[in-house]
Order: structure tokens, then sequence, then C-alpha cells
């Protein structure tokens, strides 16, 4: 019963959706967008799941004093401090607005003086950039070991690459803007244009046809009911 | 006297100059006359459409762009009955032929009307109507992609329906899936955990589901050899079904001791946030064998590099084509689209799951004929000028555009 219920709604959801594609007419026009809502109505349900269990393995941790339990008081303080500073709207002013007051409870959580802003823009911001530019010595690292030319694959990679990097630098004019008319086709900017629009574009597009086969093909075997292992037990 | 008499003289000379002057001005410039109306104005309810809107066409007005070449817009005004108050609805410039009239309330009879305008004035105005706006059954531009998906899933289905029946249907060797038990193999050995990671999107992502369905069989494995398993995840809802389909796998392997909530926990939604802590992860627990199995986006690089740097053997797969290069760059096996939806099928060994695959392959032979066929096509237009064949290319191409 537990997997023959989800079993029967997602294949009647699927087939219904499948069919509202084709069907501009009520009630299956805009099914779809629809269904992402409801869909985003429960998830937002679930993040007290998601929370719950952040606590629970933390401060499980920290009871247990398991190896870097240090670590978890600073996650659990910080998960307190942020929703206490955005539930109780910390440091929000009053203010005037069209003639009337508008008083700390009623203004906008993230609003100016907000506690919940601060520490979003001080602290969270920050911490967000320092991992996303760790990307940069992450590509340069795995560009090292991907552009070693041990094989003729790789040696072609290392070219192709080359081209394009050096595209959009003075170097990339200088080399080669000498080339007399019919060998033009061979500046850097005439070949990186052909490598991104004939070989990138050739193996993307093969990519794509293919993901979107695979796609069809797995909704299919959830919508028959043939792919359940995301069901779980019965 | 004599000086106002010779103003006045002066004065009809100069009327008289005038009038000669404009009468000499070529026609093309003479802007002060109303222009020939537009002919041939139709009104009928948009196709394929959701309603509410009324799509318009007329033939230029002899003086649009040729004639006396006076129009310099279209003024089209609307009406609820042909006698009534017309109001001014849109107006379109010089040269266009077409527009389509939208916010209107389905059921109602509209007239409409339209002239052509000059800087002198309008010319008299065409009509058409009543037209009534209503909801359509069947959206036509999308017949090409209905018949496709039929082909499409009637190839699948078929297959299906052999492995059902227990015909041997033969799937090309994927390497990436081979090495996932020797992966988790090398974990048991080394006594260290494997982590799985099933991306950042939530379960209403294909890919998410792709990655979970895989983790089950993954987790069979894990169960059989006793080895830790770890899956940090991103949303709430993935945690749930992660965990469910966890359980079912140690259930199936005989080994529901070994089964802990624990292995599938929540870190948070945000992005870098979650890559903070999965770097964590695999820094501390140095795990054996790291999965990233889902939908990725620049975490991707960050992921695999940590795993890359700690030892790990790593197999990714993902259907976000940008973040492919990433992992082929820094995991062992990567499984490249389609590859990460077959995998579930693939590693179960199921004939159903596996006929699903070689329909896939079907479809995909399809897609093949047409582009070789279309490529040729276009290729022969091209050399040959001959606008038949190009014509035919052009269709094929058509066949498989999404209209919305």
């Amino acid at each position: 019963m537990k997997r023959t219920v989800p079993l029967l709604i997602t294949f009647a959801v699927g087939l219904i959706l499948i069919v509202a594609m084709f069907i501009p007419h009520d009630p299956f026009f805009d099914m779809d967008r629809n269904f992402s809502i409801f869909y985003d109505v429960i998830a937002v349900f679930a993040f007290i799941l998601g929370g719950g269990n952040l606590l629970r393995v933390h401060l499980n941790k920290v009871y247990q004093r398991r190896r870097d339990w240090k670590y978890s008081i600073v996650t659990v303080t910080g998960f307190f401090l942020m929703l206490l500073a955005g539930l109780m709207k910390l440091g929000v002013q009053s203010t005037v607005q069209n003639g009337v007051t508008v008083g700390h409870w009623a203004g906008d959580f993230q609003g100016a003086g907000s506690l919940f802003k601060y520490l979003y823009d001080c602290t969270f911001q920050p911490l967000q950039s320092t991992m996303f530019s760790l990307l940069a010595f992450f590509v340069a690292s795995a560009s090292y070991r991907a552009f070693r030319a041990k094989t003729i694959e790789a040696s072609i990679l290392l070219v192709a690459a080359f081209v394009i990097l050096i595209r959009p630098t003075p170097l990339g004019y200088y080399l080669t803007f000498w080339l007399p008319g019919p060998l033009k086709f061979l500046t850097v900017s005439n070949l990186s244009t052909w490598i991104l629009a004939v070989p990138n574009m050739v193996g993307q597009r093969a990519i794509m046809i293919g993901i979107a086969l695979g796609i069809v093909s797995t909704s299919l075997r959830l919508i028959l009911g043939i792919e359940r292992g995301y069901l779980g037990g019965d | 006297m004599v000086t106002m008499r010779i103003m006045r003289r002066l004065g009809r000379i100069g009327t008289l100059l005038a009038l000669l002057a404009v009468l000499a001005l070529p026609a093309s410039i003479r802007a002060d006359e109303a222009p020939l109306p537009p002919s041939d104005f139709r009104a009928a309810d948009s196709p394929s459409d959701h309603g509410g809107s009324i799509d318009l066409k007329w033939q230029r007005s002899p003086d649009d762009g040729a004639g006396r070449n006076l129009v310099t817009a279209y003024e089209i005004s609307r009406s609820t009955s042909s006698e009534g108050e017309y109001a001014q609805v849109a107006r379109p410039l010089k040269g266009v032929v077409t527009y389509t009239d939208k916010g209107l309330t389905d059921g109602t009879k509209y007239y409409y009307r339209i002239a052509a305008v000059s800087a002198g004035g309008q010319s008299e105005p065409a009509s058409a109507g009543p037209a009534v706006s209503s909801q359509q059954w069947f959206n036509q531009k999308r017949a090409n992609l209905l018949v496709v998906a039929c082909i499409l899933i009637a190839a699948i289905v078929y297959y299906i329906y052999l492995g059902a029946r227990g015909r041997e249907l033969y799937i090309r060797r994927i390497a990436g899936l081979e090495a996932v038990d020797e992966a988790v193999g090398r974990a048991t050995e080394m006594g260290r955990p494997v982590l799985f990671i099933p991306g950042i999107q939530d379960m209403d992502n294909v890919q998410t589901v792709a990655g979970i369905t895989i983790l089950g069989e993954i987790a069979k494995m894990t169960a059989q050899y006793e080895t830790k398993l770890e899956v940090p995840v991103s949303r709430s809802i993935v945690m749930s079904t992660g965990r469910e389909t966890v359980r079912q796998a140690y259930l199936e392997a005989g080994r529901p001791d070994l089964y802990s909530d624990d292995m599938v926990h929540y870190i948070t939604d945000e992005q870098f946030g979650y890559v903070a802590a999965v770097d964590g992860i695999m820094v501390r627990e140095r795990p054996a064998a790291c999965f990233y199995l889902g939908a990725f986006f620049a975490e991707s690089l960050i992921l695999a590099e940590t795993g890359s740097s700690i030892g790990a053997i790593q197999v990714a797969g993902t259907a976000m084509p940008t973040q492919i290069p990433f992992f082929v760059a820094a995991c062992d096996y990567t499984l490249i689209g389609e590859e990460l939806f077959a995998a579930s099928a693939y590693l179960s060994k199921d004939k159903k799951m596996l006929g699903s695959i070689k329909g896939q392959d079907a479809g995909k032979a399809v897609a093949m004929v047409f582009i070789v066929v279309g490529v040729v096509l276009v290729t022969i237009a091209a050399v040959s000028g001959n606008h038949a064949i190009g014509r035919v290319g052009e269709w094929i191409r058509n066949l498989f555009a999404l209209k919305m």
C-alpha cells in the first residue's frame, strides 16, 4: 500500500502533465507551473524536517563529544542566531510610510538596521564568496592535469584550450594578425570562433540529444512504475 | 498710402508664388493628403492558445512603401458592436501587416477597424469582425512534438515489453558503472567511508531522481560489504527520499541492523554553505570513494578537486553540459549525460529497465538518421541551389523544433 498509492499518483500526474503539454484549454493550461507551486508549498514544510535533522545530528555530536564536536557548536549557534535575528526582527527600526508609522514587528526583516541583514551581508556573503573564489585555484589545478599532453586527445585539448584562452588577450591578436589574406582563416580569432561554433557545438548538441532521450526514458520508467527505487520499502 | 498699396501687391504676389510652389512640388512630398486604406482586413481567433486573443491581418495600403509613400503607421481600433464607439488599441508602424490583440474576454464579439495614417490625416477605415476569442483543445504548434514523442514512447514501451518477456538485450559496457563495485570494494579494504552526493537540486529534478535511484544500488553494496555510507544532502525532501531508499537497500541486502538515519543527513540549501560542509567532511573523514551523481553547478569542480586531493576514487555523473568537462578533468570516471539516466537500470540488471535503455537507443538511431538525411539535403540544396530540396531539409529541422 505504501508503494501502490505513490505509484498510482505518479502514473496519473505524469500522464496528465504529458497531455497538458498539448492542450492549452483549462484546466490543463499552465498545469505544470501549478504543480511546481504545489511542490514548493510542500518543500517549505520540509524545511522544518531539514532544520530538525541538522540540529539532531550536531547536538548529538556535541553531547557525545565526537571528533570535531566544537565545530558543531558553531553550526548550532549560527543556526539559532540567524533564526532569532530573522524571526524576532532584531534591530529593525520603526519607520513612517505614507504618514503611517510602521512598527518594529511590521517592518521588513531585511530592512535598514536589521541584525539579520547585517549578519547576512557581513558574515554569510563573504564566506560564500570565499568558497566561490576557491574555484579559480581548482580550475588551475584541474586544467594542469587535464591539459598534460600525454595522449593525442589531451594534446588536441591543450591546443584548443590555448587558442580559446589567448583569444581575448593582446597576444591573441599580435600572434597572427600578420597572416596574409589566404591564410586569414588561421588567425587566433577565426580559429577560436570555429572551435566554439563547430567541434564544441557538435559535442554539446550530441550530449543534449542524449540527455533529452535519457530524460524521456527515465520519466517513462517512473510513470510506468518500473523504476521505483526512490520510493523506499513497502 | 503708396507704401500700403505696394505692401498689398507684394502680399498678393507672395500668395501667388506660394501656390505655384506647392503645385510644382513632386507628389511624393505632398504629405498633407490622406493615404489610401489598407485592404483585405481580417480578424480571427488566435489558434492554439489559451484564449483571450484575436489575430488581425491586412494587406498594406497602396501608399505604404509604394505609390505616394505617405503612410507612417496604421491605427487599429476595437468595439464590441459594429456601430458602437471604437477605441484605439494599437498603432503599428508602416510595413506591418499583422497584429495580435490580447487581453480579451472569451465569448465576446469584437469588431475592428484599421486606417492608414499619414502626416496629413487618415484613410477611410477598413472593417473586420465580429471575431470571438476562445480556448483551444489542441496546440497545433506542438503537433510535430507529439509525433516525435509518440514514436519515442512507442519504441521505449516496445523494448520494455521485450525485456519483460525475457528477451536478452545487449547494453554496451559503461566503464564508470563498472567502477562502482571497485570503488566500494576499495573503501571496504581501506576501512574508510563511501561518500555519495546526489547533487544540489530537489526531487522535482529528474537528475536527482536518477541519483537517488543509483544511491539505492550503491547502498546495497555498502550493506553487503559493511562499509560506512555517508550521504550529505542539500534539500529536505531529498533527505527523506534518500533515507527511504537507503533503508530499503539495507533491508534487501539483509543488513537492516547496519542502517541508521544519520547516514543521510541534511546540511543546508545554500550552495556554497553545502560545499563548505561537504569539503569539511571529505578532509576530516577522508572517504575512499566519492560519488557525485545528480544535478551540479559551480560546486562540481570544488567538490571533485577536494576529492582528488584526498586520493579518493571518484565517479561522477551529471546531465549539466557545462559541468561535465569539470568532472571529466577531476574524476576517475564520468557518466556523461544519458549515462546517468541509464545507470540505475545498468546496475540493477532488471530486464524491463534495460529494455527502456534499448528503446532510448532506438530513439537515438532515429535522431541520427534524421540528422544525416537533413545534413545531406541541406548540403545538396546549398551546392545546387535547388529550393525544393532546401525546403525538405527545413521541414526536417522544423519537425524537431519546439514551438511555444
